[in-house]
């Protein structure tokens, strides 16, 4: 067979992690370009994990928070209970457990008032892992809310009691924004932390379905094949360190707009401290 | 294990899930928890070591290996640690095979990465194919020990760092003013302030560390998860003598709990700990403490 030329080789394996393309991976010959070209088209797979995890996981995050941060005992043992069930264990552990229940659900489908609801896609990466991911993130991002609501400076909530705000309109404008603000530089380490957890979810009970995985999957794909660690592995790092400098930069920029009306001597910027495996 | 356990086909209720638990490959199952006892207890003076060592080498005023130091602290955070681990084991794997290779092998001519295989003597293989099976799995806990004290060494450098630089500089210069030497400074002032402010750091660590035990899987070491996926799995009558459908999700739970309970009581030791580095420092927490008692 003749050598596929870089442009070529991008054209059969550009979108390969989504099934479009070249039905086969490489088998030999493996060249620089297929690495970069196919480890780059796993990243589809962490970007979408990531950024969809994360939105969703923002607004169940922000209730969490609340609900822990809540008087009544009766909202604020389940989230707390729900906090300390998805970061008092590893993630690895839940996504096994989650693709082991989901598994068991009946193949037929789940008939609910003549309605089968189908079921065999949760099974799969992009649903199940997804869901995990999802409750995951915003389990970690709840602490970190929860803590920001509780360092809001007393005199914050005192003006916004002398203005005569009560209730939602209180919270609305002046506990949340203020909350966001303080939180956000340890959100942006835990987005950041999140995207690097992206790479276990074809490790870890999820099969990869006619070998569209991510990153890291076909990485190890051609680790495996090569038995050289020493070229794929490194692509994967600079992929994700590319990725870092990326969400450093949008949630620098929303860092801004959040401090946007202090003095900008107080505005602090915020630091890479990215954390390890959860 | 009991003697009622002879003909597991005739029993029933508990008395057949007492005999079910206690068979040879679930004290597999039972030893492998000792593993990750094991790994933790090795791992985790291991990797405080290099953290102390990548901390000392950032705060060196030599600048190339002040650059070392803080090129290992950063290198090792920027990317997702699990591609570390899928690296070093091959690499560190191949890195010692190759070494041995240039000292034992005798015919030298034939490149080792050729192609899309890594070829090395028989003589250099690490271990020996010949050596027994107890030597193959040390060897791979060894390196999962190594690769795992690497990665943590990075994080647990960057606590020490900033704990080192977080205590006052005062502190430092009143040693200088005694006549005490840089060594002297740096053994008798300032590594016994620094953990309490390293402890927070080293906490979380500690909380992270137990959660990435499971990564062991990946490793190829037969680990918790290992052993978990193996047993919970459908069994038929044919083969074995307890038969069983998919039982994995049980098995997981269990390993949920286990490290829930683990994470649990870490979080009150740490508390416990945290208070008693407090008495008797200049923060904030030993200032209550001392309000406390007085």
């Amino acid at each position: 067979m003749e050598p596929m030329s870089c442009l070529e080789t991008i054209q059969a394996y550009g979108l390969r992690s989504l099934g479009i393309g070249e039905r086969l991976l490489p088998r030999s010959d493996f060249t620089l370009c297929q690495h970069f070209t196919l480890i780059g088209s796993g990243m589809i797979w962490n970007i979408y994990f990531g950024v969809l995890a994360l939105l969703f996981g923002f607004f169940l995050a922000n209730a969490l928070a609340l609900a822990k941060a809540s008087r009544s005992p009766w909202t604020r043992k389940p989230a707390e209970w729900f906090i300390f069930l998805f970061r008092g264990s590893p993630l690895f552990i839940q996504f096994f457990l989650a693709y082991e229940v989901l598994v068991l659900l009946p193949k037929a489908g789940i008939n609910v008032m003549g309605i089968t609801i189908e079921t065999a896609w949760t099974t799969r990466a992009w649903a199940g892992a997804l869901f995990v991911l999802f409750l995951n993130t915003a389990a970690y991002s709840a602490e970190i809310f929860y803590g920001a609501l509780k360092s809001v400076p007393k005199g914050d909530v005192e003006a916004a009691d002398a203005y005569g705000l009560t209730g939602w309109s209180r919270f609305r404008r002046v506990l949340w924004p203020t909350m966001l603000r303080l939180g956000w530089p340890a959100y942006t380490n835990e987005a950041i932390f999140l995207f690097h957890a992206t790479t276990l979810v074809f490790f870890s009970g999820f099969p990869a379905f006619q070998q569209k995985g991510d990153a890291l999957y076909y990485a190890n794909y051609f680790a495996d094949k090569t038995f050289n660690p020493f070229i794929p592995y490194p692509i994967v790092g600079f992929y994700f360190i590319v990725l870092t400098l990326l969400l450093i930069w949008v949630f620098n920029r929303i860092n801004r707009y959040l401090n946007r009306y202090l003095p900008s001597n107080l505005t602090g910027r915020i630091r890479l401290r990215a954390q390890v495996i959860r | 294990m009991f003697e009622y356990c002879a003909d597991p086909s005739q029993l029933s209720g508990l008395t057949w899930l007492s005999c079910y638990l206690t068979t040879g490959t679930h004290f597999n199952f039972y030893w492998s928890f000792l593993t990750v006892l094991m790994l933790l207890a090795v791992t985790a003076p291991t990797a405080l070591a290099f953290g102390f060592g990548g901390a000392m080498m950032a705060r060196s005023p030599l600048l190339p290996v002040s650059l070392i130091g803080r090129g290992y602290i950063a290198a090792v955070r920027g990317v997702p640690d699990i591609v570390y681990f899928l690296f070093f084991v091959i690499a560190l794997d191949q890195g010692i095979e190759w070494t041995k290779h240039l000292f034992v092998c005798d015919d030298l001519s034939q490149p080792v990465w050729n192609g899309t295989e890594f070829r090395v003597c028989p003589a250099a293989k690490v271990p020996l194919a010949t050596s027994s099976a107890i030597w193959h799995s040390a060897y791979g806990f060894a390196t999962a020990v190594f690769t795992f004290a690497l990665v943590f060494g990075a994080f647990a450098a960057n606590v020490l760092y900033g704990a080192m630089q977080a205590v006052p500089r005062a502190q430092l210069e009143t040693g200088e003013a005694y006549g005490m030497t840089q060594r002297q400074v740096f053994r008798r002032i300032l590594v016994p302030q620094m953990w309490v402010f390293a402890l927070p750091g080293l906490s979380n660590l500690w909380l992270i560390l137990i959660k990435a035990t499971p990564l062991l899987f990946l490793l190829g070491i037969q680990d918790i998860v290992f052993w978990a996926r193996e047993l919970g799995s459908a069994k038929t009558s044919g083969n074995n003598p307890y038969p069983h459908g998919d039982w994995r999700v049980f098995y997981f739970l269990a390993l949920l709990v286990f490290y829930l309970a683990f994470t649990r009581v870490s979080e009150i030791v740490l508390g416990r700990l945290t208070l008693r580095l407090s008495s008797g420092q200049a923060t904030l927490g030993g200032e209550q403490l001392r309000k406390a008692g007085a």
